[in-house]
């Protein structure tokens, strides 16, 4: 009965006294964090729209030397991720443990190319001396520090967004390994469904951040 | 009758020995004890800090240490008071150990990421006093740009990753808590069932998930800012030094809910048990934790009004700081209709909980002076501010703290605490307290600066009594810690219910097993129903 | 588990409508809508995550429950950054000097 102890499996720890409980507490937890990452990001985001709003100008300048269809590119690549994140978490669904191993070895792959095209954009950035510091220097503009502001915003985040997909792609790798042990059936692939919420998350983020600073006054240029 | 030595039947604290156990433990109530053992060392930090403080004030002239110094010493004060004391203290000490039992749950929902919680505590810890004996923090608690990115030369850096980390140590708790609470609850135990304090435990989970990862993210800009030189908080560059304090604010201003809530959620259990009395309104009570917990996140401009904000989003802040204070007065009425007829009894707890309706409702009262914009320009930054929250900090949520501690401390060890130096030291808290911070009120009002220690020769009588209270009720703060610890070997062998409390935690042994109940408990009662509480008599003396 | 099991079809055209949308988007960019650019940037945005959240997070499949906790963060953020920028904003409205 539930309210004797039992003996602890993985997918039903002591605490809990039903596996449906178990899974739903996970859920439950993993959207709480993702929450608190909403705000995490959402200062940073706070700040771009406050600069943005009070130096429109600068910003379209400086977007524009983004380059977008590298940028539309990197996009389309981490929604190819999600995809193969979420056809990984159904073969999970499904108890198909080839079908899940082959499906996050694709999104780990896609997630590195993100990272190696951000890495390229990065270092476009510091040949052109678009990294703020005392060589900045954007071409077009009098005001250096207004245009320094959009690449420090640009940087951080971007940057932030880098460090959370190379924890995710680190969450893939654990995953892959464990799939490969057999851990996973369809009565418990929780963490599985948990990474596959972390991974979207992080994609919708970077939703954000294409068209924020890659498509600012387009129509311009 | 001597109790040193008394077979004891199996429970968390016997069920296996070694650091090793304790170390790696996944049970809420030893998770709850480390964090007592953490958070009563800052806490014996942060009063090393204040008493050099108060020690330098006693003379206009500032002879002990140079200005940078007392810099220092205010800082770190403020920042091991605050993240490293006050925010885990309640909740991760009182919280982790009751909220479990009083739902009929056993444990929390994420018992390893409790486990990461106070480490994260210990390393965000270790880091600030890493700071503090490399040379320490001078830009006060609050890091203020651009002073702190671009023009202080101490361990900022250092700092501010502690904090971080310990941010994350309070994010954790947070989590786990909601999740705890909605999915965890035992059979017939629904929300208008929990105990107040869960409510109100609740609501400040729901802060500290909200507002902490904003507090994260200012300190990593700040980090940025003063390795990177990123220009976003230097007007140099366009950048806008107030923007720091608008993200600031947002996390630090409901930081102050976490602090407060919990206090709260100890004060309906201490009222209602010792007036043998359902708290008055439950319902009004439990809205009134979700209430502050919301309307705080509105109000934070209230700090920012002379820092160059807008004056009509100072008129807009302001007018949403009176709203806040509505639900706290609720709670502090409905307490007071709680004794109301009730069978009122002074044990050491109730103590405490008549010395927190007292001095919150100053705290509270001196909020709405400085929330009035008018006012507040005259005493901003002065010691009247300085006043202000600390009656609500050290008269509400300290004694709100101690308060449990003494009530909850035989459910924890099994052990009573000697009850008449127990009374002895509330008292002595008590009148410590309001000698050493009533004088401020006055201080500020005349004009006395925050973080200044140098000031007019008049002043000096006010301080000097200010600092004569300070060791009174540093007197009151040992008291404890000798008679606590006496007490697990010579205090009286506590049953499961000495207070004759209601509340599923009081229906399990003292200390609890290791699972809490031997038989997960099925609710069909209301919360606060003395009519079935067979208790002991109430354990006194 | 708990939720149904999505089919690969859905999932597909979940995918190819979010790739059309980065498209679009990316296209949209180069028309001159005026100060209206941001609004349609943002909405196609807002929609892409709501695909994502949707279907992939099976947030349509969630209890209630995840829903408000979804709808709170958002409403957070709304929160910091409006309340911020009516301090930006409004800052020499009322004719005060240095206010």
């Amino acid at each position: 009965m539930a309210s004797e102890a039992h003996v602890e499996t993985l997918a039903l720890r002591e605490q809990f006294d039903t596996e449906a409980q178990q899974n739903d507490a996970s859920t439950l937890g993993m959207w709480v964090f993702l929450l608190t990452e909403i705000m995490f990001f959402g200062g940073l985001f706070m700040m771009y729209t406050v600069y943005r709003a009070v130096y429109p100008n600068v910003f379209g300048l400086a977007s524009s030397t983004l380059n977008e269809i590298i940028g539309a590119a990197n996009t389309a690549v981490l929604l190819c991720s999600s995809f193969t994140m979420v056809l990984a978490v159904r073969g999970a669904q499904l108890g198909k443990r080839r079908t899940v191993m082959l499906f996050l070895v694709l999104t780990i792959i896609l997630g590195l190319v993100f990272l190696g095209i951000k890495g390229f954009e990065w270092n476009q950035k510091f040949q052109e001396h678009h990294v703020p510091g005392p060589g900045f220097h954007l071409e077009g503009t009098a005001l250096q520090g207004q245009a320094q502001l959009f690449f420090s915003l640009y940087f951080a985040m971007t940057g932030l967004h880098a460090l959370h997909m190379v924890i995710g792609c680190g969450l893939m790798l654990y995953l892959l390994w464990k799939t490969y042990q057999g851990t996973y059936s369809p009565d418990y692939y929780t963490p599985i469904d948990m990474g596959g919420l972390y991974w979207h998350f992080v994609d919708i983020i970077w939703i954000f951040l294409f068209p924020l600073l890659y498509l600012i006054d387009r129509h311009l240029k | 009758m001597n109790n040193a030595v008394v077979p004891q039947r199996e429970n968390y604290l016997n069920a296996s020995y070694g650091l090793k156990s304790w170390l790696l433990t996944k049970d809420h109530k030893r998770i709850a004890l480390l964090y007592l053992f953490t958070i009563t060392l800052f806490f014996a930090l942060g009063g090393v800090f204040a008493t050099l403080i108060r020690v330098e004030l006693l003379s206009p002239n500032g002879h002990l240490m140079s200005s940078d110094t007392y810099n220092k010493m205010f800082t770190m004060h403020g920042v091991v008071m605050i993240f490293f004391f006050l925010i885990p203290s309640i909740p991760a000490v009182i919280g982790n150990f009751v909220l479990p039992m009083m739902i009929g749950a056993r444990d929390l929902a994420f018992p390893r990421i409790n486990l990461l919680s106070w480490y994260l505590l210990v390393i965000g810890g270790a880091l600030a006093i890493f700071a503090m004996v490399s040379g320490g923090v001078d830009t006060g608690w609050t890091f203020y740009t651009p002073y702190s990115t671009s023009y202080s030369n101490t361990w900022v850096i250092a700092t501010a990753l502690g904090i971080f980390v310990a941010g994350f140590s309070s994010i954790l708790t947070g989590l786990n808590f909601i999740v705890t609470v909605h999915r965890m609850r035992a059979p017939g135990m629904t929300w208008f069932r929990m105990p107040l304090f869960v409510w109100a435990h609740y609501a400040t989970s729901v802060i500290q998930v909200l507002g902490t990862p904003v507090l994260a993210v200012t300190l990593v800009l700040v980090f940025c800012e003063r390795v990177f030189h990123i220009g976003l908080f230097d007007p140099a560059l366009g950048g806008d030094p107030v923007l720091f304090q608008h993200l600031f604010w947002f996390y630090s201003h409901p930081a102050v809910y976490i602090m407060v809530l919990p206090a709260m959620g100890v004060l309906s259990e201490l009222v209602s048990t010792f007036s043998r009395k359902p708290v008055f309104g439950y319902k009004i009570v439990a809205f009134s934790s979700v209430a502050i917990a919301v309307l705080g996140f509105l109000v934070w401009g209230h700090h920012l009004f002379v820092s160059g904000q807008s004056l009509y989003a100072g008129m807009v802040f302001s007018f949403l700081s009176f709203f806040v204070a509505i639900p706290s007065a609720i709670k502090v009425f409905n307490w007071t209709a709680t004794l109301y007829k009730g069978s009122i009894s002074y044990a050491t707890p109730m103590l405490y909980a008549f010395g927190f309706i007292g001095l919150f409702t100053i705290g509270g009262l001196t909020g709405l002076f400085v929330a009035s914009l008018g006012i507040d320009v005259h005493v901003t930054d002065t010691y009247f501010v300085v006043a202000h929250f600390h009656y609500i900090m050290v008269g509400g949520a300290i004694m709100a703290y101690l308060g449990a501690l003494h009530f909850w401390w035989p459910k924890m060890t099994g052990r009573m605490y000697p009850e008449a130096w127990a009374r002895l030291s509330a008292l002595i808290i008590f009148l410590g307290f309001n000698l050493t911070f009533f004088p401020q009120f006055i201080l500020g009002y005349l004009g006395m600066p925050r973080r200044y220690h140098t000031y007019p020769d008049e002043f000096q009588v006010l301080h000097v009594l200010s600092t004569a209270g300070a060791s009174v009720l540093a007197v009151g703060y040992l008291l404890p810690l000798i008679y606590f610890a006496w007490s697990l070997r010579y205090g009286a062998v506590a049953g499961a219910n000495p207070w004759g409390a209601t509340g599923l935690e009081w229906q399990t042994a003292s200390p609890p097993p290791v699972h809490n109940f031997d038989q997960i408990p099925v609710v069909d009662y209301e919360a606060y129903d003395y009519s079935r509480v067979v208790g002991e008599e109430i354990a006194v003396g | 588990m708990t939720h149904p099991i999505d089919s690969v079809k859905t999932y597909a055209w979940v995918w190819i409508i979010l790739l059309f949308l980065t498209a679009l988007t990316t296209a949209v960019a180069h028309v001159d809508l005026g100060a209206f650019s941001v609004v349609v940037a943002l909405t196609i945005a807002v929609v892409k995550m709501l695909l994502v959240a949707l279907f992939f997070m099976h947030l349509r499949h969630s209890n209630q429950l995840t829903k408000l906790v979804v709808l709170g963060g958002l409403l957070w953020l709304a929160l910091l950054i409006m309340l911020t920028l009516a301090d930006v904003f409004s800052r020499g409205w009322l004719g005060v000097p240095g206010r």
